[in-house]
């Protein structure tokens, strides 16, 4: 009985607890890019920048706010900054839809080529971050580190493995459930947010209706900014900022978003949880698993590791081609709000 | 067979009076280095503008048929080693085998059972089991052959040969990649079909990095055999040093001190053996270039290439006139593929040396694609142009950059914290230039610099 829970523990440490916050941050992604999709039709490439912009912004002012000695306590200072960087995400990416993407737009120019627009903006975004804030890696969380320690919850409950809980994972959970709630409610019970769905069903009876398109787009920048900046910090906080990461993330955001079925919210919520779970239990080495499961006359020797955690972004890849093999439309059929 | 148009010729005189001017202001060693990346970035994007702009098949795996190709130049190219076959040749001999065999195994159970649902169970199950049977050999193989020697070796080596075969080679591994990427994935909308070659390039990279057994992974592999000659060798050679002192006859004349006359003759054959060992890369490589433009401008010009318009620009109509137009799909992007495979060899090739953690995204697909979008879509010398273009802006962009921060700042301290912060930045300027380039390009030249011609005909 206790080799059982011994077992659990061991896989809620290292496989649920990783799995969730990791998940959250991603389904906050790809949440983000799905409502881009589901609105403004193009696969956003600039995505990953746009999280990391926020996150710059976030971590100058928590350094300033850190020089100014103010702080939240036990709670990281980052949270504080927050708000300000959610606000210059926000006008970062109205100002890209003004200058950029609204000329596209109004051109009605094919998903393609705002595709590559993106990319020019990704470009541009990119340098700037690398302009103001280098490319060293930086770790901008402080406060209490854990919430619960590895240690304490051995002495506290007698078994041999612990469970650590660390502060970054359960901000990440909660604020993810929270935006996540608000999220839904906006769009399923407000004015607008039914205008937004009504707009990515049929722009055409959208527009026949009088829905204003300007402010249907306006209000989407602002989500995708704020979903966007909580979503890096988020990411940053859990493990710690380097702006060439966050371009390798857009890569298992853009899977979760797929696997989800693209055009869907609740869909990318669920395909990034998908992805950050099978990313983390195909690379994980379950020996120790099965050696508190298992008689020790047929335990294993080797690590008992299906792929080397080297192929860590490989998995989402993997999972997305199979995915659209299997079908092509995601796990819920996408394409509306 | 094609005639250049007035700006078409303008274009190539620019291109040529680029590296004239940088080799009178940096030197024609300088200018030389820019001039060979600038024919392996044009071929690269000749291979995705056939695909992009002939078919229209979008292909964001550059990186990957590059890395393919760099693999066939370290596979071609690299003496064999005997003790790495003999330590683990059989195991992954056996591996391969049971890897056949697997495959066979599914396909049979897809042709047999017709139930979808026991025919999903059986195969996963039969995959299952197979993978864990195949890596209980293939680790055990892989190991033995990373343990030989693995400070210099620890792969399988190569076959020895002449490295310009794997320019042929590095083609055809990137043709075989993507035809299984084109099988699986080009039924898709494009711009999934970005996002899909995009991350199976991430794979194949990840593979090359991570299989020490195929590829030394992140080890490198070093000391590639030049097709050209070597420096230190040209610098001992009668016939060159002979012509660098018939070159520079005059000059040598006025000397009349005897040591002085033959050190500055040293120091003229060191620069001398320097530059013509880029020369000889630069002709090479621009032979490689003709050849492939010769014939991309005469299977655009064909009745194949006016198929493949077509295919383009009406995708429908293309299907009911009878044309196979997935297969034609499948066609160009294996096409496409291979040109850049070719590109991927020869960029081994110029470096000597294999680094698969040096393939990146940023500084490989999409940079290609701007190439690609500047140049001109679904025109050739748009290609090379755009090849040219961008690469010699994202290497001049530092120079540039400190020249303008260094004039915009000249009223500032020497010490000034803004002035060392932006200096310290340069490196990232050329990002700026780049996404700027292309969004000017986007949005006041859609079609590039250089656009497709309209034929009638």
């Amino acid at each position: 009985m206790i080799d059982f829970l011994n077992s659990i523990i061991v896989l809620l440490n290292f496989i649920v607890i990783p799995g969730i916050s990791y998940g959250s941050q991603l389904a906050l992604g790809a949440l983000g890019v799905t409502f881009v999709y589901a609105i403004l039709r193009f696969a956003n490439f600039a995505h990953g920048e746009i999280m990391s912009f926020g996150s710059m912004i976030t971590i100058l002012f928590t350094w300033f706010f850190q020089s100014q000695n103010i702080g939240l306590g036990i709670l990281p200072t980052a949270l504080l900054a927050l708000p300000i960087g959610i606000i210059a995400t926000i006008i970062l990416c109205i100002i890209s839809d003004k200058f950029v993407f609204q000329y596209y737009r109004y051109q009605k120019s094919v998903p393609v080529v705002l595709a590559m627009v993106s990319i020019g903006v990704m470009f541009v975004i990119n340098a700037i971050i690398r302009i103001i804030i280098g490319t060293e890696t930086i770790k901008f969380s402080d406060g209490q580190k854990f919430i619960m320690k590895a240690k304490q919850f051995k002495v506290m409950t007698g078994l041999n493995e612990g469970l650590a809980l660390k502060s970054s994972q359960v901000i990440t959970i909660l604020i993810t459930i929270l935006l996540l709630t608000f999220t839904f409610w906006f769009l399923q019970k407000t004015k607008t947010g039914k205008s937004m769905r009504a707009f990515s069903d049929n722009e055409d009876l959208a527009l026949l209706s009088g829905i204003n398109p300007d402010r249907v787009v306006f209000t989407t920048w602002i989500i995708v900014g704020v979903l966007a900046c909580v979503a890096g910090t988020l990411y940053g906080l859990d493990k710690s900022y380097k702006p060439i990461i966050y371009l390798n993330l857009v890569l298992p955001i853009f899977a979760s978003a797929i696997v989800g079925g693209i055009g869907s919210p609740f869909g990318a919520v669920v395909g990034g949880y998908v992805i950050a779970f099978s990313e983390i239990m195909v690379t994980y080495a379950y020996k120790k698993f099965f050696v508190y499961l298992l008689p020790s006359s047929i335990e294993p020797t080797g690590l008992v590791q299906l792929l080397s955690t080297d192929y860590k972004f490989a998995v989402s890849f993997s999972i997305l081609v199979i995915v659209l093999l299997v079908r092509p439309s995601g796990i819920f059929k996408g394409r509306v709000l | 067979m094609m005639k250049f148009e007035r700006y078409e010729w303008l274009a190539i005189t620019i291109m040529i009076s680029l590296f004239i001017f940088v080799g009178f202001v940096q030197g024609w060693s300088v200018s030389l280095v820019i001039l060979n990346m600038c024919i392996i970035s044009a071929i690269m994007t000749m291979g995705v503008n056939i695909s992009w702009g002939y078919a229209g098949v979008i292909n964001f795996g550059v990186m990957g048929f590059l890395a393919m190709g760099g693999l066939a130049a370290v596979i071609v190219s690299y003496p064999p080693i005997s003790e790495s076959w003999q330590a683990g040749g059989r195991g992954l001999g056996i591996s391969f085998a049971l890897l056949v065999l697997l495959v066979i195994t599914v396909m049979y159970i897809n042709k047999t059972i017709i139930q979808k649902r026991n025919r999903y169970i059986l195969n996963s199950l039969v995959i299952f089991f197979g993978i864990l049977i195949i890596r209980h050999f293939y680790l055990n193989a892989t190991h033995n052959i990373e343990d030989v020697n693995p400070a210099l070796e620890g792969f399988l080596g190569g076959l020895g040969l002449p490295i310009i075969f794997s320019w042929i080679v590095g083609g055809f591994f990137a043709a075989a990649v993507a035809f299984v990427i084109g099988k699986v994935a080009l039924g898709l909308r494009s711009d999934y079909l970005a996002i899909v070659t995009l991350g199976i390039s991430e794979i194949v990279v990840s593979v090359l990095k991570h299989e020490e057994w195929l590829s030394r992974g992140v080890k490198n592999v070093i000391g590639l055999k030049r097709p050209v000659p070597y420096e230190i060798n040209l610098q001992n050679t009668d016939w060159f040093i002979n012509l660098v002192t018939y070159l520079n006859a005059s000059k040598l004349n006025n000397i009349i001190d005897v040591s002085e006359r033959q050190q500055v003759l040293n120091n003229l054959i060191i620069d001398a053996s320097g530059i013509f060992v880029k020369l000889s890369y630069a002709i090479l490589f621009l032979i490689v270039m003709f050849i492939i433009f010769y014939f991309a401008n005469k299977a655009q010009l064909s009745p194949w290439g006016r198929m493949m318009r077509a295919i383009r620009d009406n995708e429908t109509a293309a299907n009911a006139m009878g044309k196979d137009v997935v297969k034609q799909h499948l066609i160009i992007f294996v096409i496409g593929a291979a040109i850049v495979g070719v590109a991927g060899a020869m960029l081994v090739t110029l470096d000597g040396l294999f680094t698969p953690s040096g393939y990146r995204p940023l500084r490989f697909t999409f940079i290609i694609w701007i190439m690609v979008i500047v140049g001109g879509s679904g025109n050739n010398l748009g290609a090379i142009f755009g090849g040219f273009v961008i690469w010699f802006s994202w290497i001049e962009a530092a120079p540039l950059t400190t020249f303008i921060i260094n004039q915009l700042t000249s009223g500032l301290e020497p010490t000034n914290a803004l002035k060392l912060h932006l200096l310290d930045s340069v490196p990232y300027f050329r990002y700026l230039f780049m996404g700027l380039i292309l969004l000017l390009i986007l949005r006041y030249r859609p079609k590039g610099i250089i656009p497709e011609k309209v034929r009638h005909s």
